[in-house]
């Protein structure tokens, strides 16, 4: 779900443009559409039910699983191969218990699990809002699961571990916007779907919500949102948190990989108030201290080889953006000392990030991304290794050595 | 969603391997001295935002020594803008490409567009063709005469009469290599490349042979640079029949 891109007209761009100030003197229904739309931004409904250069909302989108490929269904209100004949009753109830009007269920890559939390009013926006677009005749295209998972019943078993149905709840303890921030984060925002191991299906538990995970089919990891050894965001000041979510870029760190998609699609269109209450409740998320050190299990001779080889490649390649002593150009080009994102256990995301280089997204706060090369077609897998294992024990840093054959693995992982 | 056909995969160094370092390396900490610089700024100009094309492309845009990464500079902006596009939106496959683009909006590609566009490095030397003195002939004959039996107009009635282009959107065929000139011209007969409808170059591409992909290759990398480079202004001339990305 990474090739999540998503290409749209201008007109489609300005009909979905989120506004800040939705429901003043506009018609009641004007008014609610456009909350809905704003909330189908929060939810980033378009990430995956529009194929890229394919018709706002028509679906066909394909999600690869380890299971086989799930397609997006048409949520247009064409009465026959959309959701013309919906009610809003149907609608709340698909999205706050995952079944179909005729009481079948729905796959979890529907992320229901975290829309049960919407209330009725905002997902009465939501359905009113999708039945203010264009109606799209476009069949649904059928799944392409391998048995036993083309039988829906399984999901029983999955909703059984990890579906728990509810509206959300505010926490009386906390302030409004502590709440508000958590009603988005793990409702809409559907954070959970990526930033938790992810069980058959694509399930997540809610005791280990936000706790990271590798995702599947796409090798990245999308780091704990409540340790402070990953991607806990207890050390970080509120302006970082924002810039980061809106932006793409901050003096901490950029958005990349999977990440880049719902800061593009997603984040970027959220009203202020709204991305400094997200920032709020996921600075109390995270929990515990900073990296400690990692443990060192080779000897001194075989590890100073491969920081020699390692420092060189990276004065040669990576110092004149990163800087010498990994301080970065920032927020351009991210600091690497002291940078989390690099010493998480795993190691998956800076090799790829090696590999692939990439561009945060392009937002209307950073519309002209500073890009980083590639370096697979130029570095070797040692040369991978020895540089990753460089960034991630210099200048302080914490994490572990990566090994060549962790580097050439990850060569194959798909690039869409 | 990978390319099909995508030869280009084979350039990444996949299977190499330094048997010194092990999955089980880990590592001793250097010493961590406090440090207290502030930190630099990135200069604020394009150049620098695309040095992520330089390895492939040079800096700008001038080409490298792989014979198959093309060539930017100079190009129709207007062309240069369509094969963003249609690479971020998987038209056009190259998946180390089509990913840098993913999430970069179309006003942006249309600015790296443009600075590509207006670099003006020098053409590479030609290339002697290393094919027969009749294929060479077949060759010169497509790029400027077509085939009037088989339908095919000369080359050079799109691309111009010296093969520099036209503005907005159809590009010159000169300074590019042979095996990317065939690669490009495979992919529409294949259909991995394909440009907005009506796609006149996959009409082209499909009524070429093997041979006749070879012939013009060879020639076209083998033409010197004209004295002027430029593309020549839109409307110059009627194309043979319409093409989707040209605006007549
Ligand atoms: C992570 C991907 C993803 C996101 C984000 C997502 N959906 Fe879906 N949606 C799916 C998939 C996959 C299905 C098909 C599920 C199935 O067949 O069981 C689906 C099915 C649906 C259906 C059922 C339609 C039908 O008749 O099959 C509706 C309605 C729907 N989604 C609405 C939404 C809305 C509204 C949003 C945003 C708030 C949204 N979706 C966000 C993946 C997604
Ligand atoms: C499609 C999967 C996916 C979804 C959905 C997702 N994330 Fe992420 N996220 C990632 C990945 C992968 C990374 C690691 C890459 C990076 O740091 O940019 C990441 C990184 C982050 C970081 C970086 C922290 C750091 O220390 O660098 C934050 C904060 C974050 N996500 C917050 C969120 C929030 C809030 C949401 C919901 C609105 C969300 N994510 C939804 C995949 C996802
Ligand atoms: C031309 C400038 C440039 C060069 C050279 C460069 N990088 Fe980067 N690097 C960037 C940019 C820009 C980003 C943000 C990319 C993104 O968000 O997708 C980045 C991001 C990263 C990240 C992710 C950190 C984070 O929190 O966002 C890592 C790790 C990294 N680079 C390592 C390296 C290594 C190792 C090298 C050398 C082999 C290197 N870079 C060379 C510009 C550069
Ligand atoms: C890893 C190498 C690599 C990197 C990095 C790269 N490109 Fe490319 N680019 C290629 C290759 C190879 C092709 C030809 C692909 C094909 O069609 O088979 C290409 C094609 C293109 C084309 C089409 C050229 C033509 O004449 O049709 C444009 C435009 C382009 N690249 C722009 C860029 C820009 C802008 C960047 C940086 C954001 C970039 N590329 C980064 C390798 C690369
Ligand atoms: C009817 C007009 C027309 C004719 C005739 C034509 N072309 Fe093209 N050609 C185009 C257009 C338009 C494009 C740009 C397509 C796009 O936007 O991707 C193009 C693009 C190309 C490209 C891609 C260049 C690059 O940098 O990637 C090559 C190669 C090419 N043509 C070769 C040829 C050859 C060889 C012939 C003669 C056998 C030919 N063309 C005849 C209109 C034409």
């Amino acid at each position: 779900m990474r090739r999540i891109a998503i290409l749209l007209g201008s007109c489609a761009m300005s009909l979905l443009a989120a506004t800040g100030a939705y429901a003043q003197n506009k018609p009641a229904d004007e008014a609610l559409v456009e909350k809905g739309a704003y909330l189908a931004r929060a939810g980033d409904c378009i990430a995956c039910h529009t194929r890229p250069e394919g018709e706002l909302f028509a679906g066909g989108r394909p999600m690869p699983t380890p299971f086989g490929t799930l397609y997006t269904s048409n949520i247009t209100p064409d009465n026959e191969t959309g959701i013309g004949k919906w009610s809003s009753d149907q609608f709340y109830a698909m999205m706050h218990t995952g079944r179909f009007p005729d009481g079948g269920l729905l796959y979890p890559a529907m992320p229901f699990g975290s829309y049960t939390k919407v209330t009725r009013q905002d997902s009465d926006a939501i359905f009113a809002f999708l039945r203010s677009i264009p109606a799209v005749k476009q069949p649904n295209r059928p799944h392409d699961l391998r048995f036993p998972y083309n039988n829906r019943s399984l999901i029983l078993g999955w909703r059984t571990l990890y579906f728990s149905e509810g509206e959300y709840k505010p926490d009386p303890k906390q302030s409004d916007e502590w709440n508000r921030g958590a009603y988005l984060v793990e409702g809409l925002g559907h954070c959970a779907m990526c930033h938790t191991a992810i069980n058959a299906l694509g399930g997540s538990s809610e005791s280990e919500a936000f706790q990271g995970g590798l995702i599947p089919m796409q090798n990245w990891y999308a780091p704990s949102l409540t340790s402070n050894k990953e991607a806990g965001l207890g050390e970080w000041s509120l302006q970082e948190i924002t810039d980061y979510l809106k932006t793409g870029i901050s003096p901490r760190g950029a958005v990349y990989g999977p990440m880049a998609e719902v800061v593009y699609n997603s984040l970027q269109y959220m009203t202020d108030a709204d991305i400094r209450a997200m920032a709020v409740y996921l600075k109390s998320l995270g929990q515990g201290s900073p990296p400690g050190a990692a443990r060192a299990t080779v000897t001194s001779s075989e590890s100073s080889l491969l920081l020699t080889l390692g420092k060189t490649i990276y004065d040669r390649e990576c110092a004149s953006c990163h800087g010498a002593q990994g301080l970065g150009k920032p927020p351009h080009y991210p600091p690497l000392a002291g940078n989390q994102s690099i010493q998480m256990s795993s190691a998956v995301n800076p090799i790829r990030m090696v590999l692939n280089g990439g561009f945060p997204p392009g937002t209307s706060g950073n519309p002209q991304p500073y890009g980083m090369p590639p370096f697979a077609q130029s570095l070797s897998d040692d040369e991978v290794a020895a540089v990753v294992t460089y960034i991630r024990t210099a200048w302080g840093n914490r994490g572990a050595a990566v090994s060549a054959r962790e580097a050439n693995a990850l060569r194959a992982s798909p690039l869409d | 969603m990978r390319a099909k056909g995508d030869s280009v995969q084979t350039a990444e160094p996949r299977h190499k391997r330094w048997h010194l370092l092990g999955p089980a390396l880990s590592v001793l900490l250097i010493g961590s001295a406090a440090i207290a610089q502030t930190p630099e700024q990135a200069p604020d100009t394009i150049q620098e935002r695309l040095l992520a094309c330089a390895p492939c492309h040079g800096v700008i845009g001038e080409g490298t020594s792989n014979a198959y990464f093309p060539r930017l500079a100079g190009k129709p902006a207007g062309y240069l803008t369509n094969q963003l596009v249609a690479f971020r939106n998987g038209r056009r496959r190259y998946p180390p490409m089509n990913y840098l683009l993913e999430y970069l909006p179309e006003e942006y590609l249309a600015v790296m567009a443009n600075y590509f566009a207006a670099q003006k490095p020098p053409l590479p030397a030609p290339v002697a063709p290393d094919t027969s003195p009749q294929m060479v002939k077949l060759g010169e004959q497509l790029i400027e005469k077509g085939d009037f039996n088989r339908g095919l107009p000369a080359c050079m009635s799109c691309h111009g009469p010296n093969l520099t282009g036209m503005e907005p959107a159809i590009p010159g065929l000169l300074g590019l290599r042979a095996s990317y000139i065939s690669a490009q011209l495979g992919a529409w007969r294949y259909g991995t490349r394909t440009a907005k409808a009506p796609d006149c170059m996959q009409i082209v591409a499909g009524h070429l042979t093997e041979d006749d992909v070879k012939a013009v290759a060879a020639v076209l990398a083998s033409r010197p640079a004209p004295a002027k480079l430029d593309p020549v202004p839109k409307g110059s001339y009627g194309l043979p029949f319409p093409c989707g990305s040209q605006p007549q």
